[in-house]
């Protein structure tokens, strides 16, 4: 099952660079959560405070709490538990070149040293088919490199790989900015299931794409959370101006 | 008229290219039928299964250095591929920006350019010298050392073109850096490490000043570490330096089967790791 999510006074940095001001915001449960906002406004600076993998690169710094259940994820764990229990899909689908289709998804689980053949064989038939990717390949699981399929399918199969780890909430980066119109409508319509198990976080530059598939909907602007709500109202009755502009077309 | 004078640069560019290929091709080329040419008629079973007779007595062979060029190549590749490609590992996942990183890699490269000669007197100096006799060690240690440069410089390459996101992914799924490092960068780079590692084999294999006064060569059999050995390149260069028109013949032929065991070991290798790489990998 989700959990939520309580982010308290957030501040990341890249170098001298502030790129996120002082966010709060509550992240409900098994929903789908969607963030918008220009290019360059921290949104996906954000989503990997969630799982920390802002701070791989030597020159990030975060202050702030993340609160994860009852867990603070800065304070009470590790980087490499928190990401095994935050998945994180990327902007650009980044299966893993040398590995067969079923060890894509098993990767998690391997390269953690689990090793118990039939579990793993359902784990990974049960991951696939919750990306709804199972059909496509399952006569080709091992014979196939992730690399060859499509665009789309490798996007669901990272969606797979993510699942099989068996997080409690996953993180989506523009999942489907680098897909074709059905692919995308595939991703959706994932999303739409996967809420049922997990809290998910999508960042999106397509506005139709926060409106059909998540119940809230944040607004960031250079580096500032500048209002969130239930998407219905974003989309409808803004309370800020600026979200109003946005929503709108007037710039961004 | 347009149209046409660019159909015409075109072909003149194809043109030059061919002729560039052409000129890296061609000495290649006449150096193997050459070699064949003068090696060909000398090599017989006897030339693998025996080795050298004394002077004067025709027939004999290069079993012996044949057998002996292996074991030292493989010395120096358990010595050269595992520290080069550990130096590599560090230079790109590591020490990327610091002090230490820029000191080795400028080593590294200083130590590439350095003659091979050099090499065998500090193999002669470390080994040799505390051993207090020529040993088939110390030519490995030689070779190995040798290697180092080109293997660690070219495993930090393919290490970096591996793509970040490749490293996110695997870091994204709780995996620890060590072993994202290990099975997923070192994994995803490894064509192109065999690459290099086959460069330096090969690199090496004809080297024979770095073996002058360190395996220092042997007529007779010896697959005895502690013992001089015999090597093809320095079998070779004993026979074409002396008078006798047989031994020349013999040269020639060493010559024509060392470049022919290098190029079975590099495609043997290659043939091996391939498999097992799965189609469609990009």
């Amino acid at each position: 099952m989700g959990v939520g999510i309580e982010v308290s006074n957030l501040n990341a940095w890249y170098g001298a660079n502030h790129t996120l001001q002082d966010i709060n915001l509550k992240i409900p449960a098994n929903h789908a959560t969607a963030l918008i906002g220009p290019s360059g406004c921290g949104k996906s600076t954000f989503v990997r405070c969630l799982n920390r993998m802002h701070e791989t690169n030597p020159v990030a710094r975060v202050t702030g709490s993340v609160r994860m259940g009852d867990l603070d994820i800065y304070e009470d764990a590790n980087p490499v538990e928190i990401r095994r229990r935050v998945g994180m899909v990327f902007q650009r689908p980044n299966p893993f070149p040398t590995m067969s289709i079923y060890d894509n998804v098993a990767a998690g689980l391997k390269l953690n040293g689990f090793s118990n053949r039939r579990v793993l064989d359902e784990i990974v038939e049960k991951s696939l088919r919750n990306s709804a990717l199972w059909d496509e390949v399952k006569d080709d699981l091992k014979k196939k490199s992730g690399a060859s399929l499509s665009g789309g399918q490798q996007q669901r199969l990272c969606i797979a790989r993510a699942l099989a780890v068996d997080p409690e909430v996953l993180l989506m980066d523009e999942p489907a900015s680098a897909l074709d119109p059905v692919s995308t409508s595939k991703i959706e319509d994932l999303i739409f299931q996967l809420k049922a198990q997990y809290t998910i976080v999508i960042v999106t530059h397509n506005m139709q794409q926060a409106a059909r598939v998540a119940e809230h909907t944040g607004f960031f602007l250079n580096g500032r959370l500048v209002e969130f709500d239930s998407t219905h109202k974003i989309f409808t009755n803004p309370s800020d101006k600026r979200t109003e502009d946005y929503i709108t077309g007037r710039f961004g | 008229m347009k149209a046409r004078l660019r159909s015409l640069s075109d072909m003149l560019a194809t043109g030059l290219a061919m002729l560039s290929t052409f000129l890296v091709v061609a000495p290649l080329v006449a150096i193997f039928v050459y070699l064949v040419y003068k090696g060909a008629s000398s090599i017989n079973l006897a030339f693998f299964t025996q080795p050298p007779k004394p002077v004067g007595e025709s027939g004999g062979g290069m079993a012996n250095a044949i057998v002996g060029s292996g074991v030292l190549l493989a010395v120096g590749s358990l010595i050269g591929i595992p520290i080069g490609i550990a130096g590599g590992i560090f230079l790109a996942e590591y020490g990327r920006g610091t002090r230490l990183a820029q000191a080795i890699r400028f080593t590294a490269d200083v130590l590439n350019g350095v003659p091979s000669i050099v090499m065998g007197i500090a193999a002669y100096s470390l080994v040799v010298v505390p051993q207090k006799h020529f040993s088939a060690l110390s030519g490995g240690v030689a070779l190995g050392i040798m290697m180092i440069p080109t293997v660690c410089r070219t495993s930090e390459e393919m290490l970096l073109m591996v793509p970040k996101a490749v490293r996110e992914a695997a870091l994204g799924l709780g995996v620890p850096n060590w072993r994202s490092v290990v099975s997923i960068t070192l994994r995803t780079a490894s064509p192109g490490i065999i690459t290099g590692c086959m460069l330096a084999f090969a690199r090496v294999a004809g080297e024979t000043a770095p073996l002058i006064f360190t395996a220092f060569g042997n007529v007779g059999w010896s697959v005895n570490l502690n013992e001089p050995i015999a090597a093809l390149p320095l079998q070779i260069y004993v026979y074409a330096i002396s008078p006798y028109d047989e031994w020349h013949r013999l040269a020639w032929a060493g010559a024509l089967v060392l470049i022919v065991l290098i190029v079975l070991a590099v495609a043997l290798v290659r043939y091996v790791t391939s498999r097992g790489v799965l189609k469609g990998a990009s």
